[in-house]
C-alpha cells in the first residue's frame, strides 16, 4: 500500500517500459531506417545549404556580470518554449497513435527510438536548417537551440501520455460512454486527468535534463558558421575560450540559483497539484508538498485567480467543439484488418526507399572502413558508459539504501538529489578540464567521468524512493531471522528496489551517452582534450561540417543504445516488476 | 424534483412493458476454434413499477446482458426495446450504477454527479439544482464538495446511486451494487434504496438489478429472473410476492432461498457429474480454487453440525460465502468425487470423509489420487512426463493443446489450477521462470 502510494507521489518516472514488444522486429527496422533517414534528409539539405555567413550575433557575448540576470533569464525563455512546443507536440502526437491503429503502428515506435537518439547530434543539420529558414535575423538559430531542447524532452512525454490514454481505467471509460460525453468533454473529464501525474511527472524529469541541452546548444559551431546565442551556454563557452575561470564559477553560481528557482516554484507546487489527479480510491498518507502551492491556495486573491482559471477550464471543456457526439450505433470489431497490412506494407516500402536513398547518400563518401571506425569508437563509449554506470550504482546504491531506509534522512537529501540531476553537468566541465590539465591526466580516462556527472543522481533518488518505500514488515521480518549483512543485501533489499534501481540506471546510462558528445571532448582556451570514442567521433565530425560521418555516428550510436535498452534494460526491468514487485 | 408529488402507483407492475429483450445472443470471438458463447436465446420484459432481478453466477452472461440492455454492448443477434424504441447505442431513458461505483477520483461529488447533466448540456445554473437535489435525496447532504476518496464505500455508492438518478432515466440498472461493500454498509444501502423504491421518491420506472446474492435478490425484488452459466441462459422466472419490508427470517423468506439453491445446484439433465464447468474432458475448464479451500470446506461439512451433510444455505450464512464463492468450492470437490452436490446439499462421499480423517501426507497422496483419476489435463501432463526421457516438458505446449478449445485466458487459468492442485497432490512439479513441468520434486 504504502509503496504504491510513494510510486505514485511520482518518485519514479514512469517509464514507457510496458506496452512495447521486447524483441525488435522487421517493423521496427522499418521504423528505425525511416528515423535515420530523416537524419540524412537534413544532412542532406544541410550540405545543399551554403554556409551562411558568420556575422550572425549581432551583440557579442560579454563576460560582464551585470548581463547574467539577462542571460540566464533568456536560457530560460528558451527552455520554456521547448516545453511548451513539446506538450503541444504530445497532445497532438500521442493522442492520434492512441486513437488510430494505423497512426500507433508508426508513432510508437518511431518514438520509442527517437528517445534513444543521442540529440545533440543532430544539433548540427538542424542550425543550418533554421540558420537557412530565417537568414536575416537570430530567429533561426534560436529555434535552433529550442528545436534542440524539445528533441531531448518530447518523446517520453508523448509516450507517457499515449500510455495513460491506452490504460484509461474500463469503468470510468464505460461511464463517459454510458452518459454520452462527446470526446471533447472526455478528454477533459477522463482523459487528460487521467493522464496527468505520468505527464506531469515526465515534463518535470524533461525540464530537468532539457538544463544540459539549452546550455550545450546555446553555442554551436557548424563547420566556419558560429553561432553563440546570449545565454549561460555562451557565456560559459566565451569563459573557457578565455580561461576566465572566475566567470565559469560564476556561470555555476547562476545556474544553480536558476535551478534552485525553478525546483521550488515550479517543480514543486505542479507535482503537489498533479497529485489530486492520482487515479486512487484511497487517501494517500504521504503527499507531495510544496510551501508555494500552500501558499497559492491559502492567499485569498489567488484563490479567485485560481477559480478563474478553474472556470475557464470548464468553459474550455463545455466548448462545442467540432466533434459530433459519439455515434449512436455501438462500434462492432471494425473490419481493418486488410487495410492494415496495407499500410504496414506500404511502410515497409517507403522504409526499403529510404534505406536505398541513404546507401545512395552515404555511398560516395563512406565505405566499410568508417562503418568500422565508428563501431569501434561506439564499442570504446559502451565501455565507459558501462564501466561508471557500475562504478556510480557501487556507490550510491549503499548509499541511497542507507538514506532510504532513513525517513528523516530521505526527506532532507530527496530533493537534493533531484536538483542535482537537473543541474547542468556540462557548467561545471571547464572546472574538471582545468583539473585534469593542471595535474596531466589522461584524458581517455579523467574524461570519462563527465559523463555520468550529471546522470549519476537518477541512480541515487530511484535508491531512495525505492528503499523508503521498502515495506516495514519485511524489515522486520529480515531483522528477526537475523540475517547476515551480505543475505540481507541479496535476498532482500537488492530485490526490494531492483525496480527503481533499474528505472534509475536506465535513465542514467541513457543520458550518459548523451553527455558522451559533449564530454568526450572539452578544452580550455587552446587546450583541446579529447578521449577516444563515438561521442568525440560525433563531436569532430560536426565541427568539420562532416554530415555523411556525424549522420553515421549518430546511427552507430542510436543502435548501440537501443540494443542496450532492449537487450540488458528491458528484461531486466520485466524481470523485476514480474519478480520483485512488491504489490 | 417534484417527486413528492408523483402520483401514487399501486406497487402491482403495469401491464405494457417498459423493456423487452428478444432472442437476445452474444458471442465473443477466441483466439482459436469457435466463439464462445455467453448467451444464448435470452428473451424477457420488464414492466413498469417492478424491481427485477438477473440471478446467476460467473460467468452465466448476466452483466453482459445488462450492457447490452444499456447499449454499450452490441448483441450478436435479437433486439433489445426501452418503451419500444429500439436500443442501438448509449440509451437515454436509463442509467447505471456500477459494481466499482466508477467515480471519477479527480472530481468532486457534486461534479461527479453533474458530468450527466453536463454532457447533456443542462445550463449551470440548473444542473448545479438537479445534483444537489439527488445529493440531498440519497442522504449525501455536507459532501457536496467532497471527493470520492474521502468517503467510505458505502458513501462512493451513494454518489454513484446520485450520478443514476440525476438524468431522470425510467430504467434504472445496478451491476452487482453492493458486492463490493461489507456487510452492514450494504444492508443499510439496501434498505435506504427499498425506503426510497416504496416511497416512489425516486423519479424511476422500474429497477434490474443483477446479482449473484440470492437474499439479496429475495428481499428486493418483485420477480427473479435465475441464469445458468456457461452459456447463460434464462432457466428460471420466479416472482416473489413476500409483503415489503421484507424480514430475513421469516420462514416464507428462507423457503424461497432454499429453493432458489435448490434450483441452482440441480444437475442440468444429460449433463455429467462435474457440475457447471464447461467443456469435458482435456478441455474442462477447471476453476482456479486452493487446496486449502477444498479442505476447508470438506472439513467444516464434515465436523458440527453437519456431519457429513450440510444445507448449502445454511452453510453458506455462517462462513460468510456468497454463492459466488461458495459454489465453485462445491463443485469442484464434486468435479474430484470428495462430495456431491444437488437440490441446494452438500454431502460428503467415502473419500471426502476419508480426506478429512487422515494426516497430511495421507491427504496429500488421495488427493493425488483424486486428481489423477478425475481430472483429465493433470492425467495428461502426467503421462506425457512419465513417457519422456527427461521427465519434463514445457508448459507452453499444454497450452496451445488447450487453446485449441478455449480462449487463451481460460488455457492460462485452467492450467495453473491444475498446477496448483499437483502441486499440492506432488504429482508433479513445475518451474514458474522456466515455465517447464517434471517429475522431480524439489525437496
Amino acid at each position: 500500500m504504502a509503496r504504491r502510494d510513494l510510486e505514485k507521489v511520482g518518485r519514479t518516472p514512469l517509464l514507457g517500459l510496458g506496452g512495447v514488444e521486447l524483441r525488435p522486429n522487421v517493423y521496427d527496422l522499418a521504423i528505425f531506417v525511416l528515423v535515420a533517414a530523416a537524419f540524412v534528409a537534413m544532412a542532406y539539405g544541410a550540405r545543399e545549404i551554403a554556409a551562411p555567413a558568420s556575422k550572425l550575433v549581432a551583440e557579442p557575448i560579454t563576460l560582464d556580470p551585470a548581463h547574467l540576470p539577462e542571460y540566464a533569464l533568456r536560457t530560460t525563455l528558451r527552455m520554456f518554449a521547448a516545453i511548451a512546443a513539446s506538450l503541444v507536440f504530445t497532445f497532438v502526437v500521442a493522442t492520434l497513435a492512441a486513437k488510430s491503429r494505423k497512426a500507433e503502428l508508426v508513432i510508437v515506435p518511431a518514438l520509442d527510438i527517437l528517445q534513444s537518439v543521442p540529440v545533440l547530434g543532430f544539433l548540427t543539420f538542424t542550425v543550418v536548417f533554421f540558420l537557412r529558414l530565417f537568414p536575416s535575423s537570430e530567429l533561426g538559430a534560436e529555434c535552433a537551440a529550442v528545436f534542440a531542447i524539445f528533441t531531448s524532452q518530447a518523446w517520453n512525454m508523448a509516450f507517457s501520455f499515449y500510455q495513460s490514454l491506452r490504460t484509461v481505467p474500463a469503468d470510468l471509460d464505460e461511464v463517459s460512454r454510458h452518459f454520452q460525453l462527446s470526446p471533447w468533454l472526455k478528454f477533459w473529464r477522463l482523459e487528460a486527468p487521467f493522464a496527468a501525474p505520468g505527464l506531469i511527472w515526465n515534463t518535470m524529469m524533461s525540464m530537468s535534463g532539457g538544463w544540459f541541452f539549452v546550455v550545450a546548444s546555446e553555442a554551436i559551431t557548424v563547420g566556419d558558421t558560429t553561432v553563440k546565442l546570449p545565454g549561460i551556454g555562451s557565456w560559459l563557452a566565451v569563459a573557457i575560450a578565455d580561461r576566465n575561470i572566475m566567470a565559469v564559477v560564476q556561470a555555476v553560481l547562476t545556474m544553480a540559483v536558476v535551478i534552485l528557482a525553478y525546483d521550488q516554484l515550479l517543480f514543486r507546487p505542479i507535482v503537489a497539484w498533479g497529485d489530486k489527479f492520482r487515479f486512487e480510491q484511497t487517501a494517500a498518507q504521504q503527499r507531495p508538498r510544496s510551501w508555494v502551492y500552500d501558499l497559492w491556495r491559502r492567499g485569498r486573491l489567488v484563490r479567485r485567480l485560481t477559480l478563474a482559471t478553474g472556470w475557464i477550464g470548464q468553459a474550455v471543456a463545455a466548448l462545442p467543439v467540432g466533434f459530433a457526439r459519439p455515434a449512436r450505433r455501438v462500434a462492432a470489431p471494425a473490419s481493418g484488418r486488410v487495410s492494415d497490412i496495407v499500410w504496414r506494407l506500404i511502410v515497409l516500402a517507403v522504409a526499403a526507399y529510404a534505406l536505398w536513398r541513404i546507401v545512395l547518400f552515404t555511398r560516395s563518401t563512406l565505405d566499410w572502413s568508417d562503418v568500422r571506425t565508428a563501431i569501434e569508437m561506439g564499442l570504446l563509449t559502451l565501455l565507459r558508459v558501462a564501466v561508471l554506470i557500475s562504478i556510480a550504482s557501487a556507490i550510491w546504491v549503499p548509499i541511497g539504501v542507507w538514506i532510504g531506509l532513513r525517513p528523516w534522512a530521505a526527506t532532507r537529501v530527496q530533493p537534493l538529489a533531484q536538483f542535482l540531476a537537473a543541474f547542468p553537468a556540462n557548467v561545471l566541465f571547464p572546472i574538471a578540464v582545468v583539473l585534469i590539465v593542471a595535474l596531466k591526466l589522461d584524458p581517455d580516462i579523467w574524461l570519462s567521468p563527465l559523463m555520468v556527472l550529471g546522470t549519476q543522481w537518477y541512480i541515487l533518488f530511484n535508491v531512495i524512493a525505492g528503499a523508503s518505500a521498502f515495506p516495514t514488515d519485511l524489515r522486520e521480518a529480515s531483522t528477526l531471522f537475523r540475517l547476515r549483512t551480505w543475505q540481507w543485501w541479496r535476498k532482500v533489499i537488492v530485490p526490494g528496489i531492483l525496480p527503481y534501481y533499474v528505472t534509475g540506471a536506465l535513465t542514467a546510462s541513457g543520458g550518459s551517452w548523451n553527455a558522451s558528445i559533449v564530454a568526450e571532448v572539452a578544452s580550455w582556451g587552446d587546450t583541446r582534450l579529447k578521449a577516444a570514442g563515438l561521442g568525440s567521433y560525433i563531436a569532430d565530425a560536426t565541427e568539420s561540417a562532416d554530415y555523411p560521418r556525424v549522420v553515421l555516428g549518430i546511427v552507430v550510436m542510436s543502435v548501440m543504445v537501443v540494443a542496450c535498452n532492449r537487450l540488458v534494460w528491458r528484461p531486466l526491468y520485466r524481470l523485476a516488476e514480474r519478480r520483485f514487485r512488491l504489490a | 424534483m417534484d417527486l413528492a408529488t408523483a402520483p401514487k402507483v399501486t406497487p402491482r407492475a403495469d401491464a405494457a412493458p417498459l423493456v423487452v429483450v428478444d432472442h437476445i445472443r452474444k458471442l465473443y470471438p477466441k483466439g482459436s476454434g469457435d466463439d464462445l458463447l455467453v448467451l444464448d436465446d435470452v428473451s424477457l420484459s420488464l414492466r413498469n413499477n417492478e424491481i427485477v432481478s438477473l440471478l446467476g453466477r460467473s460467468g452465466c452472461g448476466k452483466s453482459s446482458l445488462l450492457r447490452i440492455i444499456a447499449g454499450l454492448l452490441p448483441s450478436s443477434a435479437g433486439r433489445v426495446t426501452i418503451g419500444g424504441r429500439e436500443v442501438d447505442g448509449p440509451a437515454e431513458e436509463v442509467a447505471m450504477v456500477f459494481q466499482t461505483f466508477a467515480l471519477f477520483p479527480w472530481l468532486t461529488v457534486l461534479e461527479n454527479v453533474e458530468i450527466g447533466l453536463e454532457a447533456q448540456k443542462v445550463p449551470p445554473a440548473e444542473r448545479q439544482k438537479r445534483a444537489v437535489a439527488a445529493i440531498d435525496l440519497i442522504g449525501l447532504d455536507g459532501y457536496e464538495s467532497a471527493f470520492p476518496k474521502e468517503l467510505s464505500g458505502g458513501m462512493r455508492q451513494r454518489v454513484g446511486l446520485a450520478r443514476a438518478l440525476v438524468v431522470h432515466p425510467k430504467l434504472l440498472l445496478m451491476d452487482e451494487p453492493f458486492s463490493a461493500l461489507d456487510v452492514l454498509t450494504a444492508e443499510t444501502l439496501r434498505t435506504d434504496l427499498l425506503d426510497l423504491w416504496n416511497e416512489r421518491r425516486m423519479p424511476i420506472s422500474s429497477i434490474l438489478l443483477v446479482t449473484h446474492n440470492i437474499e439479496e435478490a429475495v428481499l428486493m425484488s418483485d420477480r427473479i429472473l435465475v441464469f445458468s452459466s456457461n452459456p447463460g441462459r434464462l432457466v428460471a422466472e420466479i416472482p416473489v410476492h413476500l409483503p415489503m419490508p421484507r424480514n430475513r427470517l421469516d420462514p416464507a423468506f428462507r423457503q424461497m432461498v432454499d429453493d432458489i439453491y435448490a434450483l441452482m445446484t440441480a444437475r442440468p439433465v444429460g449433463k455429467p457429474a462435474h457440475g457447471t464447468f464447461a467443456g469435458t474432458g482435456l478441455s474442462l475448464q477447471v476453476p482456479r480454487i486452493s487446496p486449502n479451500l477444498l479442505a476447508g470446506l470438506l472439513e467444516t461439512v464434515a465436523g458440527e453440525p453437519f456431519h457429513g451433510h450440510a444445507d448449502l444455505p445454511a452453510l453458506a450464512g455462517p462462513l460468510q460465502m456468497e454463492i459466488d464463492d461458495l459454489f465453485p468450492v462445491a463443485e469442484a470437490l464434486q468435479l474430484l468425487r470428495f462430495a456431491e452436490v444437488a437440490e441446494g446439499d452438500i454431502r460428503l462421499t467415502e473419500a471426502g470423509r476419508r480426506f478429512v480423517q487422515l494426516e497430511p501426507d495421507g491427504r496429500k497422496r488421495l488427493f493425488a489420487q483424486h486428481v489423477l483419476a478425475f481430472v483429465p489435463l493433470a492425467q495428461h501432463i502426467k503421462r506425457v512426463l512419465d513417457d519422456r526421457d527427461t521427465h519434463a516438458a514445457p508448459a507452453s505446449r499444454f497450452r496451445d493443446e488447450l487453446e485449441d478449445s478455449m480462449s487463451e485466458e481460460y488455457a492460462e487459468r485452467t492450467l495453473r489450477a491444475v498446477t496448483s492442485w499437483a502441486r499440492y497432490g506432488e504429482v508433479f512439479a513445475y518451474d514458474e521462470d522456466s515455465g517447464v513441468f517434471s517429475l522431480d520434486n524439489p525437496s
